[in-house]
């Protein structure tokens, strides 16, 4: 998986718990939450989302990697590339 | 003292047949029910009424995504509610607001999603959403709708079982007496059927109505009823003080006149019809009338075999054969039960008979069953009448509780 690819698992999840924003013009180097309306339940829901999707796991000590689309990106696409490497 | 005179400014309602107080009475009036089958996860298609308002007309989608049914309902109702009103709502002291909702029961229907979801994921509970708790706390449709309309004074929920809707109006008649805010937005509301627990408890309890035709499904009274048809619904009031109506020059729909609650204390689902006498009673009592003043009862009759008799026979004490203006009759034969909006949305349904003295039927009753030929029961085709000055609402709920809410045409 590349980065890019990573920030579109993303934005797909957020498409689907934040359903009335416009996500089409989003930075990708600017925290979410100074973008969109989006509370600590949410970003738990998006935690949960890539547990339920994708079988990853967030601990609670790295939920500040998921601030920005980027930081998303360089945090989870590894994980993602183990998690296919296993399988 | 005397107390406050109460008066009912504002209706916001879904029904299964209707969005709207104009169009629920339309259909009521029309013999249009409201009864449809819809798939209950485990046990295929059941008959249920099911509301069928835009939860995006005062909600975004993540708070649709978010709340809950019920919470969603309590919003549409609310807000419609208000903006019947005409109170100027930017305007309104928002800690001088209560919100009071009657509900039969929360938190089935999350509780049973997510135990549904959680079976997807091997019951590992680590999928168990973190939404759970505000979704099921007995307190969300009042605090969803507090949330939605930013009110800052007290909203909660009163469970009463299926007398919730009409205790929703007594607690808020109660707290305006009281001086404890300025206006309240209250009545009941139901997302029941989106349990499947509800209908497979009615189902083994013998209590779960079957028919060919969903539209004839409810049938309170007619010989060959067989049971309860599980309804969502809402059904919210604003009320006010009547000098503070008068003072905004609002509309006035009716006055509450009465009202009582009391308990059987005599079994958990059986109705107890000297219980029910007792409490109809002294509404008529508080509200300084007679039984013969009475001009339309709106029965609680589920259709059950024996509660249907048993209502009756707590009728009949009452009102016996003096009663010649008292008019009898029975929503959920159109509406099925709307479990804790049922009071309110059946007194709503009655409401328009100030304007139009008519008297709506109870539909679907080929066979009277004599032991419901109540004198003055309205069947089938609505009824003029010459005079509706008194409308009775009956409400009754397992664990036997009863309620009884008297309304009047207002006169100044």
């Amino acid at each position: 998986m590349t980065k890019d690819e990573c920030k579109k698992v993303v934005i797909d999840i957020i498409a689907d718990i934040a359903p009335d924003e416009d996500l089409s013009a989003l930075k990708p180097d600017v925290r979410l939450r100074d973008q969109l309306q989006l509370d600590s339940m949410d970003f738990l829901d998006i935690v949960m989302e890539l547990r339920k999707r994708h079988s990853i796991e967030v601990p609670e000590a790295d939920y500040i990697q998921l601030a920005s689309l980027d930081s998303c990106a360089d945090y989870l696409t590894p994980k993602f590339n183990a998690l296919s490497a296993k399988s | 003292m005397k107390p406050s005179r109460i008066v009912i400014t504002g209706i916001g309602l879904t029904a299964p047949n209707g969005n709207s107080l104009a169009e629920f009475r339309r259909n009521l009036l029309s013999g249009v029910a409201g009864i449809e089958r819809m798939e209950i996860r485990y046990m295929g298609p059941q008959l249920a009424g099911v509301c069928h308002y835009d939860p995006l007309r005062h909600q975004t989608k993540k708070e649709v995504r978010v709340g809950t049914r019920a919470g969603s309902i309590s919003i549409y109702c609310a807000r419609e509610a208000l903006a019947d009103s005409g109170v100027a709502w930017d305007a309104q002291p928002k800690d001088r607001v209560g919100i009071y909702i009657g509900c039969t029961e929360h938190g089935n229907v999350e509780t049973e999603n997510e135990i549904y979801n959680i079976s997807k994921f091997n019951y590992d509970t680590k999928f168990w959403s973190h939404y759970h708790n505000p979704r099921t706390v007995a307190n969300n449709p009042a605090g969803e709708a507090s949330l939605n309309l930013g009110v800052t004074g007290p909203a909660y929920t009163i469970g009463a079982a299926c007398a919730a809707g009409n205790l929703g109006l007594i607690h808020a008649a109660q707290m305006l007496r009281l001086g404890e805010v300025d206006l309240a937005i209250c009545g009941g509301v139901s997302e029941s059927i989106h349990t499947f627990g509800i209908f497979a408890g009615f189902k083994s309890q013998n209590a779960l109505a079957t028919h060919a035709d969903p539209s004839k499904a409810s049938r309170p009274f007619d010989l060959a009823r067989n049971g309860i048809v599980v309804s969502e619904g809402g059904c919210l009031y604003t009320l006010e003080r009547l000098e503070d109506a008068q003072a905004r020059g609002a509309k006035i729909y009716a006055e509450i006149a009465g009202y009582h609650v009391n308990s059987d204390a005599s079994d958990y689902v059986l109705p107890n019809p000297v219980r029910q006498a007792e409490c109809v009673r002294a509404s008529i009592r508080r509200a300084g009338l007679e039984p013969r003043d009475i001009h339309i009862v709106n029965t609680h009759a589920t259709a059950t075999p024996l509660g249907d008799i048993q209502e009756c026979e707590a009728i009949r004490a009452v009102f016996g054969e003096g009663c010649p203006v008292t008019h009898i009759n029975n929503t959920k034969s159109y509406i099925g039960h709307c479990m804790g909006a049922a009071g309110a949305l059946e007194l709503a349904g009655n409401l328009p008979s100030f304007d139009d003295l008519t008297v709506h039927p109870t539909i679907n009753v080929d066979q009277l069953d004599p032991a419901c030929a109540l004198p003055g029961l309205v069947l089938n085709q609505p009824r003029t009448v010459a005079k509706v000055d008194t409308i009775l609402n009956n409400s009754f709920g397992m664990l036997g509780i009863n309620s009884t809410l008297i309304v009047k045409r207002f006169a100044a």
